[in-house]
């Protein structure tokens, strides 16, 4: 199970790479390979506003729909649309071009609930 | 990691964990529910070849001179319809027209029949055949574990299995099924294309296994296998149909053969007026129905989803579900949101 050391998790097997104000999003290789083949994904709108904690988009597989939860509060700034067109790209990629979306966080203060490589690991590094 | 210390291992199941299946109990059985991923495994038997292990599906062999009075009246097809050497898909219904089982029966000769059914109710259609012998000279085995069933599908799967042989299969049409050394070959399946299903008997069936994937096709699991179905509309019974549903509610109706003097459900089903339809349906958006999503239509539920998945050839959503009234559009409730979908006839399969 790949996971990278630069980013930060969450228990519901989110990523997030924090560049200043600004937090990419996507899902964690354990939870694309749970999920199997991914065919829709469903965005949060641009400019929403995301709750901590809350649902914010849909992966769907043919085995089974998804709830991503927001890592952390704040604006959706930017989508990745390429993920919407070819959802098999957060199968085959998932911490890179399968990222979901990019938000402008609004309390960087949560960034300290994210979970380390580390902590991660015990939740998914053990299958 | 899972503990599958209830579920059963079927003769082929070191190959599955060889070749790094994810592995799923289905109904007692323990089954590959995929290798390389649904999709590639789908589109493989579509375009190449996909092999399947089956030998989960439920044997019962029926020998003796009043086999074939039997089955006239144990099932609702017509046997008069085939001859030795070919097969025929019927439902298997209780005295209310309920349906018991869908199956296929093999006819070796009048006096010597195998019944293949969903290994889900092996033990119950065997019990079931059993209450009902009484006055016909027959006998009943339950062969499950003396034959092993693995599927070859595709449109390669005749070149594959013509090399493998080293006979031709051009004379061997859908539905009939022959004999080669010690393995039937039968030329049916539940997937849609070309494609044959092998029967071989215990301790041989990893040989036949290894033998055959030899020739590269691609090992296909349950995942695969429902998408393939679904995608063609054949029903799966305990999802689609099951003992509140006549074979005409479930679109089988052209498997109920009222022609015949008599047969188990008969009567109910000549008297019984159909209170829903099993349908197709087709997403127009995505979202993938699943089964127990509620059907609409103008704001009031007339149906429910039965089966439901993603089909890789159409790249949408597809379902069956049972609905009362007419309809050629309607909605689906996915998650709490509704979602539009056609409907579609049954797909009318020719025997």
């Amino acid at each position: 199970m790949n996971i990278p050391n630069n980013l930060d998790y969450t228990k519901t097997h989110e990523w997030v790479k924090v560049n200043g104000n600004i937090a990419r999003v996507g899902i964690t290789d354990f939870a694309q390979h749970e999920l199997t083949d991914i065919v829709f994904v469903e965005l949060p709108k641009e400019g929403a506003v995301l709750s901590c904690g809350k649902e914010c988009a849909v992966v769907e597989s043919v085995k089974t729909a998804s709830d991503v939860y927001a890592p952390l509060s704040g604006r959706v700034i930017k989508l990745n649309q390429d993920v919407v067109e070819a959802p098999e790209v957060v199968n085959s990629d998932p911490y890179g071009s399968g990222w979901l979306f990019e938000v402008e966080m609004s309390n960087s203060s949560e960034l300290n609930n994210l979970l380390t490589p580390d902590e991660y690991k015990e939740i998914a590094g053990g299958k | 990691m899972p503990m599958y210390t209830e579920a059963k291992k079927t003769p082929i199941y070191p190959r599955h964990i060889e070749l790094g299946a994810k592995m799923v109990d289905f109904h007692g059985w323990l089954m590959p529910l995929q290798y390389k991923g649904v999709i590639q495994e789908h589109l493989a038997v579509r375009n190449n070849v996909g092999i399947f292990d089956v030998s989960h599906m439920g044997v019962v062999e029926i020998k003796g001179n009043d086999a074939y009075k039997f089955l006239q009246y144990l099932i609702t097809n017509n046997l008069d319809k085939i001859s030795t050497g070919n097969a025929i898909y019927s439902p298997m219904c209780n005295e209310d027209g309920g349906m018991l089982d869908d199956l296929i029966v093999y006819m070796f000769s009048r006096e010597h029949f195998l019944l293949i059914v969903n290994a889900s109710n092996t033990q119950k259609d065997f019990d079931w055949i059993c209450k009902h012998k009484k006055g016909y000279n027959i006998e009943i085995n339950n062969i499950s574990n003396d034959i092993v069933l693995i599927a070859l599908q595709g449109p390669k799967a005749c070149g594959i299995l013509e090399k493998f042989l080293n006979q031709s299969l051009s004379d061997l049409k859908r539905f009939h099924f022959r004999k080669f050394k010690r393995i039937i070959v039968s030329r049916t399946g539940y997937t849609g294309e070309d494609g044959f299903e092998l029967f071989i008997e215990s301790g041989k069936e990893i040989w036949l296994w290894d033998e055959l994937m030899k020739f590269k096709p691609e090992p296909v699991g349950l995942g695969a296998r429902d998408t393939l179905r679904l995608e063609k509309g054949y029903i799966l019974y305990g999802n689609d149909a099951d003992i509140s549903t006549t074979p005409i509610e479930a679109g089988i109706g052209w498997a109920v053969s009222f022609n015949k003097k008599d047969f188990i459900g008969k009567d109910a089903l000549l008297k019984n007026k159909p209170k829903k339809r099993l349908v197709r349906l087709e997403m127009q958006e995505s979202g993938i129905p699943r089964q127990g999503c509620a059907i609409l239509h103008s704001g009031k539920k007339i149906g429910t989803v039965t089966s439901g998945t993603y089909s890789p050839c159409m790249r949408k959503g597809i379902a069956m579900g049972y609905i009362e009234g007419d309809y050629s559009d309607v909605e689906i409730d996915i998650r709490g949101k509704l979602f539009k979908a056609f409907v579609r006839r049954l797909y009318e399969h020719s025997q």
